[in-house]
């Protein structure tokens, strides 16, 4: 935090500019990723400073926690750990449909099976689903949208054409089709979704990147002979991450409905895997008599979403002037 | 209205339907596995395969079977569901009027919440009521519809029996009964739908409540509730059409799944019938359909948006 006072780097970068030599654009292009770091740190304190935003990083890391202990239990062994402590989410060795009591806090569903284990385990898909799908579109969307941004001409023209018309297909219909077509997996609703937010990605990617482009340290790279994808990858990205930050983390949100949507149609990951989405649709026909195989399952989805949210919102305003500025009125 | 606007925009959108229809046939075109076989069943001959396959026409390359699609499609034939022993065109016609009829109905429910919402909230910054709008649509966006729809049922339908669960009862038939029917669905598509405009509304009447023209306005004696429905709101509301426009789409994606719990025979019941019985031809249409729908509106909202504010010019 100890860092320079804001008036004496100023005063230094536009010395060094006005220098005009080799070595001044390299420290031009040090005191922007100096610069980056200062605005991280602050950025974190902003965010730290908003109680609602901290609140959903809570239920964030909760979740994934729940949802990497469900991978490597299931992954490495055999569901072991699970069973050590508590019941099995897949074997139907209880009383069906029997309400929450202090043996089973979330009841039991339509076989047998304890609606808290299964619960726990359904974490499993919905952060795999949310974060490989996000990491995926966020890649391949920010890189097309930052090359777009850069170069201009007829690469943006192309890639701004191609995602003009994945817009035009409503999210989750567009999802549906592909599903459809691949066929009802773990990786086909990974791949389904990371298609889907693609374009979400390069769009804002795009925009940033024309106003980075402008900007001083770019001039500099080029004038110091970098290579372009040296530029576009090392200069202007790293520039753009903020907002693709804050849609990365709201879009997790829209993927975790989105996955459970797609589940609960019986489109997703399919039986015996327990997904939050497939339980919620389980119990739907129960809902008179035991509305707990619906309703636990379904506020896990809430609460994540809802986590996301949050922390998707505590970013954006703590990365937006205009918000924080406003607020000093 | 500027005519030379409006006349871009919709030849813009052309490509744009292209590129919509390309995308579809090619998705559905990626499946696995042979459709004829599909049709016939395992226990088909080769012959009787390689008959149907060239009365499909499925030997000729891609993008002839491309352009003989898209050329049934522009004269309104979207090909036969595989199925169901009725061309998609009519499965479409007979199924659209349920869903258009939910969506509208969810934009109504929507807007009467989401406007006089994000006004009050604007109005009255930092407010208990600000804070309730904020984290009511916090929620709203949160919840996932499919949940929130049954608990609506549980709570409106079963246990309090005030409302019926769904079940699409045409407006031109009964307009009372059918208003019944489709508040449950419409609260429940309409609620994340809600929360978008009513954030939006918020925020571009904060951004205008503060511009010099409100003041200028005030000055001039106009009490603050005149000057805040006939100059702010007229303002603010624009972003807030852009932004139902854009995220019509999700209410779309929200009917698909919503439909399928109040038992409303549209066009996401359609899709998912299709999408489970592999009825490519039929999946291959509704989506075509939704999305052109969606392309459609979007249209119809910047040209709105044109008419509302004189400013814009062409890009």
């Amino acid at each position: 935090m100890n860092g320079e006072s804001p008036s004496n780097s100023a005063s230094d970068t536009s010395e060094s500019v006005i220098d005009g030599t080799s070595d001044t654009s390299e420290s031009v292009i040090d005191r922007s990723s100096s610069a980056r770091v200062r605005q991280l740190r602050r950025t974190w304190r902003g965010f730290r400073a908003n109680s609602l935003a901290s609140a959903g990083l809570v239920v964030v890391s909760v979740v994934v926690v729940v949802g990497v202990f469900s991978y490597v239990d299931e992954a490495l062994f055999d569901s072991a750990l699970i069973k050590a402590v508590y019941y099995s989410p897949f074997e139907p060795r209880f009383v069906p449909l029997e309400g929450p009591s202090p043996a089973h806090p979330f009841g039991t569903d339509t076989l047998g099976r304890d609606v808290l284990a299964r619960t726990i385990y359904g974490a499993k898909v919905s952060i795999q689903v949310a974060v490989t799908a996000v990491v995926v579109a966020a890649t391949i969307g920010s890189a097309l949208g930052v090359v777009a941004g850069y170069a201009g001409g007829v690469v943006e023209t192309i890639v701004m054409r191609v995602v003009d018309v994945m817009l035009g297909f409503p999210a989750l219909v567009l999802a549906i089709g592909l599903v459809a077509a691949l066929g009802f997996s773990l990786t086909n609703v990974i791949i389904a979704l990371g298609i889907v937010y693609v374009p979400q990605f390069a769009r804002i990617a795009r925009s940033t990147a024309l106003s980075v482009s402008s900007e001083e340290y770019v001039d500099a790279a080029r004038a110091l002979g970098y290579s372009t994808p040296h530029i576009v990858f090392r200069e202007v990205l790293p520039n753009c991450i903020s907002p693709l930050l804050v849609q990365a983390s709201l879009l997790m949100a829209f993927a975790i409905i989105a996955e459970a949507s797609l589940s609960f149609l019986g489109l997703g990951v399919q039986p015996p895997t327990p997904t939050w989405g497939q339980m919620v649709s389980d119990g739907s026909g129960y809902l008179t008599s035991a509305p707990w195989i619906s309703l636990f399952p379904g506020g896990a989805i809430f609460v994540t979403v809802l986590g996301f949210n949050l922390v998707g919102d505590g970013l954006r305003d703590a990365l937006d002037p205009r918000e924080s500025t406003e607020r000093r009125f | 209205m500027n005519y030379r606007h409006v006349a871009i925009r919709v030849l813009q959108t052309v490509p744009v339907l292209f590129g919509v229809s390309v995308v579809v046939f090619i998705i559905i075109h990626s499946a696995p596995g042979d459709p004829v076989v599909n049709l016939l069943g395992i226990q088909a001959t080769e012959e009787n395969v390689a008959q149907l396959r060239e009365a499909y026409g499925l030997n000729e390359p891609l993008y002839v079977q491309y352009l003989h699609w898209i050329s049934g499609v522009l004269q309104g034939d979207l090909g036969q569901s595989i199925t169901r022993e009725r061309s998609v065109s009519a499965l479409i016609l007979s199924r659209l009027p349920a869903t258009l009829f939910l969506a509208v109905a969810s934009m109504v429910v929507a807007t009467v919440i989401a406007i006089p919402a994000g006004v009050v909230s604007a109005v009255r910054k930092g407010s208990v009521s600000d804070h309730t709008v904020t984290v009511g649509a916090l929620t709203g966006i949160s919840v996932p519809n499919f949940w929130l729809g049954l608990i609506l049922i549980l709570v409106f339908a079963r246990t309090f029996e005030l409302l019926p669960p769904g079940n699409y009862v045409s407006p031109a038939a009964n307009p009372v009964e059918s208003l019944k029917h489709v508040l449950l669905p419409a609260i429940t598509v309409g609620t994340a739908y809600a929360a978008l405009l009513a954030r939006q509304t918020r925020s571009s009447m904060l951004d205008n409540i503060n511009r010099e023209y409100v003041k200028m306005a005030k000055s001039k004696g106009l009490s603050s509730r005149k000057v805040f429905v006939r100059h702010a709101l007229k303002q603010a509301l624009l972003p807030v059409i852009t932004v139902a426009g854009l995220q019509f789409g999700y209410l779309l994606s929200a009917t698909v799944v919503v439909e399928q719990i109040f038992a409303w025979p549209g066009m996401g019941r359609l899709i998912w019938s299709a999408v489970r019985q592999q009825d490519y031809p039929t999946v291959q249409g509704t989506v075509l359909v939704i999305a052109a729908l969606f392309v459609f509106i979007n249209l119809l909202v910047d040209m709105a948006y044109a008419y509302l504010d004189p400013r814009v010019s062409v890009s």
